[in-house]
């Protein structure tokens, strides 16, 4: 075999075995979106994506929810929730950010390295104390356990992501700005921010994604149907699927609250890859 | 490092909100879950001074408390080593010079941002229950079907894929580490004759031990927490086979409100995973390659 054909020939293996892996990951949201359209006997026993008569009732049986609170409320919970959530994870991290990445202040490396290691912390070891302490504040079914701590910076990993952004802008920007007399507010507003579009971005959508993820959190705060989020209702709705055996319904709505995440990630999958990597990249 | 007159204190200002965070909502929370783990604590009484009861009574009584540990440890023994095993083989595939890797990319990184939501836990049941479509495809290729859920010997791996099928983020590292492996470095390997497992095994691994050591270090922490395919699933069945560390500390805080036991649940946990943290830390001085080369 000479190098050429040797080449194209593990090439051709790579690719089968990238399209397999494929195949196998994706197969099972493909058919979760076919199941939603399918009766019940189809969707038992059989591997098939598309239906073979399909049936329309499923998204109308479970969108109508717990009977009281349909699934469109739970949706729009979600959002309540997550929206500023998102929003004050931003204000934060970019504050605090910008803090680590620009000032010198006394105790900083140890501070930082203080700031670094919490990402260690197992959210475990804290979930109890701070739980009592939102209870005391009246705080529980309410959103506030997770706007607050969003807007104290409590999630290391945007910090830090922001901090590595920073570094990466160079210094005479500031100094420039500074000699036409600009404060550093004015200069991270005005200057900086409009440069840091893309991690920002990142931070968006990181933090979408896993606040609308989020089920053990809102599985401990919220208790009222009324105020559940899409992970709680969902969770409704298998056992009311357990009741009714309406099990499309079911894959509809698991269908549904996978929709604004997914759509999310395709339209901005770049920030999303460019995220993981300046945060997981210590140099 | 340019130190800037006017930039000084100024920089407390910008972490203040993170300073108070840190203190309220981190650190106090830390420090009372060690004193609470020390008392009977109801969440509508006051904490009442036990002294090592808890402790002494998750050691010796609870016999939850060992099945949970020793379900954890197989989960996290299995999922996080088979996860950054994919992660890396993939990434290794996808650093060739081949065509429609961004898509592969995108594909394989999907399952991550779903990861462990309730709609995923749900799919889970549906592919894996006895006349689920995993079942169905075996019986295709002429194997025998297996009660994947119900069997308390194969529940706790059928939960533990939910995990390796999410190995998108730690492949996307790896990738990021792989191509900032100098060229020069292969190109004097091939120079010297050396075979593509030869330069796998002298310079692609050795190169790319930090990120291994982020991987395993974050994903450690995080299975040793996780929970929502278990209480999904499985509901921590059969005869606790899935009964992870979290549904348990749930069940002790959240169903109990033994706020105090759960707490010194939470403690053994943390020292565990902080165990497991130095150790990977300690031992890295000896396999991990900080880049000095060139």
């Amino acid at each position: 075999m000479n190098k050429k054909t040797q080449h194209s020939v593990s090439a051709g293996i790579s690719y089968i075995i990238l399209v397999l892996l494929a195949l196998v990951m994706i197969y099972p949201l493909l058919w979760m979106a076919g199941g939603a359209f399918k009766s019940n006997n189809e969707i038992f026993g059989s591997m098939n994506l598309l239906p073979k008569k399909p049936v329309f009732n499923a998204f109308r049986e479970g969108w109508a929810g717990s009977g009281q609170v349909s699934f469109g409320k739970f949706i729009l919970n979600t959002f309540a929730l997550v929206v500023p959530t998102v929003l004050f994870t931003v204000v934060s991290s970019v504050l605090v950010g910008y803090g680590f990445a620009r000032f010198n202040f006394p105790f900083k490396r140890i501070i930082f390295t203080i700031m670094l290691s919490t990402m260690m912390l197992p959210a475990t070891v804290v979930i109890i104390p701070r739980y009592i302490f939102f209870s005391k504040l009246g705080w529980l079914d309410t959103y506030l356990p997770f706007i607050v701590p969003a807007a104290l910076g409590c999630y290391p990993f945007f910090t830090y992501l922001m901090v590595q952004f920073f570094r990466g802008l160079p210094m005479e920007l500031d100094e420039s700005a500074e000699m036409d007399g600009c404060n550093s507010f004015v200069i991270l507003v005005r200057i900086l921010l409009p440069l840091c579009k893309s991690a920002i971005f990142s931070v968006v959508i990181f933090q979408f994604v896993w606040t609308w993820n989020d089920f053990f959190n809102v599985l401990i705060y919220i208790s009222s149907v009324i105020k559940y989020p899409v992970a709680l209702g969902l969770r409704l709705s298998i056992d009311i699927v357990a009741s009714n055996v309406h099990w499309n319904s079911l894959l509809a709505l698991s269908l549904v609250s996978i929709i604004p995440p997914v759509v999310l990630f395709f339209c901005a999958q770049k920030y999303f890859i460019e995220g993981i990597a300046t945060t997981g990249m210590k140099d | 490092m340019k130190n800037n007159k006017t930039k000084g204190y100024a920089g407390y200002l910008y972490i203040l909100p993170w300073v108070i965070g840190f203190f309220t909502l981190q650190l106090v929370p830390l420090i009372n879950s060690f004193i609470y783990s020390f008392t009977s604590f109801s969440i509508l009484g006051s904490p009442k001074f036990i002294g090592l009861e808890n402790y002494r009574k998750i050691f010796t009584t609870d016999t939850d408390f060992l099945q949970s540990l020793l379900v954890t440890f197989k989960y996290v023994v299995m999922a996080v080593p088979v996860k950054l095993l994919f992660a890396l083989l993939i990434a290794l595939i996808l650093n060739q010079e081949i065509k429609g890797i961004g898509a592969f990319r995108t594909l394989y990184y999907l399952p991550s941002i779903l990861g462990g939501s309730v709609a995923i836990s749900v799919l889970w049941k549906f592919l894996f229950m006895k006349d689920g479509i995993v079942n169905r495809f075996l019986s295709l290729l002429h194997l025998a079907p297996h009660d994947w859920l119900g069997n308390p010997h194969l529940a706790i791996w059928t939960i533990g894929l939910v995990t390796v099928w999410q190995f998108g983020s730690s492949m996307i590292l790896f990738l990021a580490g792989l191509k900032q492996i100098p060229k020069v470095l292969y190109e004097a390997a091939k120079i010297d004759g050396a075979g593509p497992f030869r330069i796998f095994w002298k310079i692609t691994l050795p190169e790319l031990t930090p990120i291994l050591l982020f991987n395993l270090v974050m994903q450690t922490i995080n299975a040793f927490q996780d929970f929502t395919p278990a209480f999904i699933i499985t509901q921590g069945g059969p005869m606790k086979s899935t009964y992870l560390y979290g549904l348990m500390l749930y069940d002790q805080g959240f169903k109990f409100f033994k706020m105090g036991y759960a707490s010194a649940l939470s403690w053994i946990l943390f020292a565990i995973i902080l165990f497991f943290t130095g150790l990977s830390l300690k031992s890295s001085s000896s396999w991990v390659h900080y880049g000095d080369s060139i």
